[in-house]
């Protein structure tokens, strides 16, 4: 798999253009667009997480590698929707309200779109109740919330609120992120995962989702 | 009065102060407001916080404009604030302090970033941190203090700018470091000698490090810098990790124990030695306690 090992590699490297342009090849010689995507995109994401979580490598590597998946992404997109290949999954993510922290956010939801999943990022300073319409009106089936501040985190708690009052709790299931929470303050405001990174987020999101 | 770089010329060790949001949120800032838009509504707040680490003596204290460039104003549509909300910050401090202390200009990361990793020019960047230093300058700060840096292309956007509108103010720059298998990087892959090689390039005066995860790194990070720099260095570290307990958060490191760390500072010759996240004026009080008591 001459191609889809360029793709990777590439990808990698953040080349956006070698992406985009071995992913073209890949697409002429007849591979698929899901192969593209799992072998090719997602398992050079992977590559590239794993190396940021070991600090192998830096934020400005993933940004340019997640610059090179969304080129080659771009190209096999039409082809995914027409032959119906569905995402695996949809989940809302955002930052806090209070906080406009959002580079973790950020990484996640490239984590999470370079393992297939379809994210809506409703930005920084969410409030709780734009969390919960987000996902009511996409069919979203997880919400996940980032905070950095220590000040902040407090807000994440009335999202769990208004999904126990409208009767969305443990059909929305909530995954909490950022530096200042943990597994126990996931557990004190009935969040129902805590993840340490973006590789654990999707790990996380794949545990929950069953897929 | 003697100019700060005066006295770290002579060597003399400073204290600086500690936190200013958690001590704005214990006086009734609501969570979901932004720090600085507090400045004009709440003004006297603002000087009782630097009054009370005047008085547990500090004698650098901060002004409340961390995030007071318009970049990330903008964040509040607040951006045409940008002169008020600095300048308001530094008067409140003058009030409080007068002549006894040196007011430090707090200028944050814009929150944004510079092309090709985010979408900001440079230009815009140097642009934002120029409205707001002009205005921290104006208003009559001692010194600018550009800190909680990960890139080091937006440390060096705010020194240019900085150096550009006075050759004259003392310019602080500090960065924060986490620990990776290699040493210390910034998030953006910043090591301590590039820091201390760029920054000081740039012309900073005082260069350094402040927020990080403990002051147990901190003496690690100090050690790196010293190893690099005969420049002041100054070390502005968090009480710890923030954790939980009984629903409410707590930064572990007391004031006691972040005392007798400062000691270790001093003894590596760091200039400034204050607080950040979780610092309370009971630790400035107790650092500048251990400070005066090596003397």
């Amino acid at each position: 798999m001459g191609i889809i090992n360029s793709i990777s590699t590439n990808l990698i490297s953040g080349n956006d253009k070698e992406v985009a342009s071995y992913t073209k090849k890949a697409m002429d010689a007849g591979i698929s667009a899901e192969t593209i995507l799992n072998d090719g995109l997602i398992n050079g994401m992977n590559i590239i997480g794993d190396r940021f979580r070991d600090h192998e490598v830096f934020l400005p590597d993933v940004l340019m590698a997640a610059k090179a998946m969304y080129a080659g992404m771009e190209l096999i997109k039409p082809v995914l929707i027409k032959s119906g290949i569905s995402s695996r999954g949809k989940i809302v993510i955002g930052t806090i309200q209070g906080d406009l922290h959002d580079i973790g956010k950020n990484l996640v939801g490239i984590m999470l779109k370079g393992a297939g999943y379809e994210v809506i990022d409703l930005g920084h300073d969410v409030s709780p109740e734009k969390f919960v319409e987000a996902a009511k009106e996409t069919g979203a089936t997880i919400i996940g919330m980032s905070a950095l501040l220590t000040t902040t985190m407090a807000n994440m708690k009335e999202v769990v609120d208004i999904l126990k009052n409208e009767n969305l709790h443990g059909k929305i299931r909530t995954i909490i992120g950022g530096a200042p929470v943990s597994k126990q303050y996931a557990s004190e405001i009935g969040v129902d995962r805590y993840s340490f990174d973006a590789g654990n987020a999707v790990d996380t999101v794949k545990e929950l989702l069953g897929k | 009065m003697e100019t700060l770089m005066e006295r770290l010329g002579r060597r003399e060790i400073l204290v600086s102060d500690g936190a200013i949001g958690s001590m704005l949120l214990s006086r009734g800032l609501p969570k979901t407001q932004y720090p600085e838009s507090y400045n004009m509504s709440h003004t006297s707040v603002l000087t009782d916080i630097a009054k009370e680490y005047l008085e547990a003596g500090a004698e650098i204290i901060q002004t409340n404009t961390f995030g007071g460039s318009p970049l990330k104003l903008k964040n509040y549509s607040l951006e045409d604030k940008t002169d008020t909300i600095n300048r308001i910050a530094v008067e409140a401090v003058r009030s409080a302090v007068a002549d006894k202390a040196y007011i430090s200009g707090s200028c944050g990361p814009s929150g944004k970033m510079l092309k090709p990793y985010g979408d900001v020019e440079p230009e815009e960047m140097y642009d934002s941190f120029h409205r707001q230093i002009f205005s921290l300058i104006s208003a009559g700060v001692d010194v600018i203090c550009i800190e909680t840096m990960t890139d080091i292309n937006e440390a060096l956007s705010a020194i240019k700018a900085a150096k550009d509108i006075s050759s004259t103010i003392p310019v602080m720059a500090t960065m924060t470091f986490d620990p990776t298998p290699r040493g210390f990087f910034t998030i953006m892959g910043t090591d301590i000698p590039t820091a201390v090689r760029i920054l000081s390039d740039a012309g900073a005066d005082v260069i350094g490090s402040n927020c990080g995860n403990g002051i147990d790194n901190m003496i690690k990070i100090a050690e790196d810098f010293k190893a690099e720099t005969e420049i002041p260095v100054m070390i502005q570290s968090n009480a710890g990790l923030p954790e939980l307990k009984d629903g409410k958060i707590f930064y572990s490191e007391t004031p006691e124990f972040m005392a007798d760390k400062a000691a270790e500072l001093a003894e590596l010759d760091i200039s400034i030695i204050g607080g950040c996240c979780g610092t309370t004026p009971a630790h400035i009080r107790a650092i500048r306690d251990k400070i005066d008591s090596l003397i």
